[in-house]
């Protein structure tokens, strides 16, 4: 874990109220693992008080890239930031994907909403370990849909205006039914509903799923003990979703 | 110590009993984990001192989710005491703690006055410890919940019985959700304390207007961050006039003016708590802007300005008209 003050190379709307920061950060981008996370400091005043946790979308050398949704004040001073502005952002943070596991050929990726942010730096590290990846995106609309860097997308939309109309896991079920990839896992990311659907269906399927969760947090660093996420685990009741998170195997969770 | 700073030696140092602090900050209990969290961010031997999570008997799950959430330059908590008990602190925590050249402050926090009592005891048969910090914010299982720190016979009691077990210094961590918190730093001066800290959170609550229900899962929280600083600032004013044991400050300091308020208005030392969330190393940078102070007023002694506010004299906390 590094803190480093970064310098904002660029901020650009990509879709409906979704934005791409791009920060220079050479001390931390090159740590970054896929499915870790930034806790970022929007500015130098206390409102907002806290950080606030963002994945990371991409790296390249020394470039951090982060993609966010405009939700609240945080975000809304974040989405006001111009080029020069510096950005004090911890990290790497959290467990990331375990991309490396033998015991899967293809990766799925499942992404609802800001849930598809960790996905393309995932899929970079699975293809260059020789995985296949299709990926499923989820999506209130066509406008709010960011499909760059990834691959095999296939698209729901709430309101039918891109892809198939409906959720991302009727999505699945749909593609699953007509075929179940060779030896998969999933990787799953978004809000809680839709994290415990996709855990359904890889339990249904029989199919390793790994999820990465989000909530409110305090420290980020596993200080403050404000993030506990609730486990099946009769010995332990709660992990930490910063530290032994944020991505989990989907059964170790109690949903 | 002395410290060099602007051609001036200025001495941040002090002491309480046999133990000496390097200087006036430490980390608050809970804010900073066991103290081994932060360190490939925060050289935590430039701290004064170190105060651990509250530690129980035995291990404490804590509260469901959500437990914390932002408000107005602060945040509720309601944490639940979640921490890894005192044998694991033992085991796991204090090896690494005993290395640090900073004072190590055991926190502890129990549901009996007997609990208090064992948890110190284990801990006295342990080195690397300088000193106890006891949190009385918690709630009495033999009275039905009520907590300890709000009856000023319990808060006594839990002094009088700890003192009787240990020879380190020994500090009671006050609640401000009381009438007058000078009555209880009274109490626990008679009881043998060695000195308190003022204070710990104020009861808070949020609500979610959409769906109606309490955002915390335990309805109401602990507020903490800048949002109290005045309260805890007018909390350490009443106490240090009341009382001759030390008062060290805590709430809402987030930078080394915030701390040196909290020395004029009568604290030996002070806590840095949430902002250590918001910046890991937020201790070190007050330390370093409390020497920056001193040296721009030409102060050589930091504990010269302990108490040093220049007030109308009469006027109290307790008989001022609002
Ligand atoms: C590990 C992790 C990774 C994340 N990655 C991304 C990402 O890549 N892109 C992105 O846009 N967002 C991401 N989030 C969510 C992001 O942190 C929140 O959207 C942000 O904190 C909201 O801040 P705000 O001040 O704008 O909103 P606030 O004013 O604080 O709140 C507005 C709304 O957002 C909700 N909210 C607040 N904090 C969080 C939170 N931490 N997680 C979820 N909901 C929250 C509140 O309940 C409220 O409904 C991530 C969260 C976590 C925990
Ligand atoms: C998340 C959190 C956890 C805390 N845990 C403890 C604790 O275990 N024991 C304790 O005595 N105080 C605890 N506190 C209280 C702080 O030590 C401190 O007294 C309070 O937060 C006020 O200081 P601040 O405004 O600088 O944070 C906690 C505070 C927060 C915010
Ligand atoms: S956010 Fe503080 S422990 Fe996880």
């Amino acid at each position: 874990m590094l803190q480093t003050s970064c310098p904002v190379l660029s901020l650009t709307a990509v879709a409906e109220n979704v934005f791409l920061l791009v920060l220079d950060a050479p001390e931390i981008a090159p740590l970054v693992r896929p499915g870790q996370f930034l806790n970022v400091r929007i500015d130098e005043t206390s409102d907002p008080l806290l950080r606030r946790p963002f994945s990371v979308y991409r790296t390249e050398g020394n470039r951090l890239e982060l993609l966010f949704n405009v939700v609240g004040r945080g975000t809304h001073a974040l989405a006001e930031k111009r080029k020069g502005d510096r950005l004090d952002v911890l990290g790497p943070l959290g467990v990331p994907f375990t991309l490396d596991d033998p015991g899967f050929t293809t990766a799925v990726l499942v992404a609802g909403g800001l849930g598809v942010a960790p996905m393309p730096i995932t899929t970079r590290e699975l293809l260059l370990k020789g995985k296949a990846v299709r990926t499923f995106l989820g999506a209130r609309n066509k406008g709010s849909l960011v499909t760059t860097h990834l691959v095999q997308v296939e698209i729901a939309t709430d309101d039918g205006s891109e892809g198939l109309r409906g959720t991302v896991v009727d999505l699945l079920e749909r593609a699953f039914a007509s075929g179940v990839p060779a030896r998969p896992k999933i990787f799953a990311c978004g809000p809680h509903p839709m994290l415990k659907a996709v855990a359904a269906f890889a339990v249904r399927f029989d199919i390793p799923c790994e999820v990465s969760m989000e909530g409110p947090m305090g420290c980020g660093i596993g200080i403050c003990q404000g993030c506990p996420v609730e486990l099946t685990n009769p010995a332990k009741k709660y992990a930490l979703m910063c530290k032994d998170g944020p991505t989990f195997d989907a059964r170790t969770i109690r949903w | 110590m002395h410290a060099q700073s602007g051609g001036n030696l200025i001495r941040t140092s002090f002491r309480l009993g046999p133990v000496e602090f390097k200087n006036r900050v430490l980390v608050a209990s809970g804010t900073f984990g066991y103290g081994d969290e932060c360190v490939s961010a925060v050289d935590v031997n430039r701290l004064g001192g170190i105060v651990t999570k509250s530690l129980s008997l035995k291990p404490r799950e804590g509260n469901p989710p959500p437990r914390i959430v932002e408000t107005t330059g602060g945040m509720l908590n309601s944490i639940g005491l979640a921490n890894i008990g005192v044998h694991r602190f033992v085991s796991e925590k204090l090896p690494f703690l005993r290395t640090v050249d900073t004072a190590v402050i055991a926190n502890i926090a129990a549901s009996t006055i007997e609990e208090y009592c064992a948890v110190l005891e284990i801990l006295e048969g342990e080195e690397g410890i300088d000193a106890y910090e006891i949190n009385v914010s918690c709630p009495n299982v033999r009275e039905g919940g009520l907590n300890f720190g709000t009856s000023c016979p319990m808060t006594a009691e839990i002094t009088k019985q700890l003192r009787g077990r240990t020879r380190r210094p020994l500090i009671i961590k006050l609640t401000p959700n009381v009438t007058h918190i000078s009555e209880f730093a009274r109490a626990v001066e008679d009881a043998g304390a060695d000195a308190v800290s003022v204070m710990n959170t104020l009861i808070g609550m949020a609500l979610d207007v959409r769906t109606r229900k309490p955002v915390l899962s335990t309805v109401t929280g602990g507020l903490s961050g800048p949002a109290v600083k005045p309260v805890a600032l007018a909390k350490v004013y009443e106490t240090a006039r009341a009382v001759k044991i030390p008062v060290i400050g805590i709430g809402g300091i987030t930078n080394g003016r915030d701390a040196i308020e909290f020395l004029l208005a009568g604290a030996l030392a002070i806590q840095v708590g949430t902002a250590n969330f918001v910046d890991p190393a937020a201790g070190i940078k007050v330390a370093d802007e409390m020497k920056a102070y001193c040296a721009e007023q030409g102060i050589a002694d930091m504990g010269s300005l302990v108490g040093a506010l220049d007030a109308r004299t009469g006027v109290s906390v307790l008989d001022s008209w609002l």
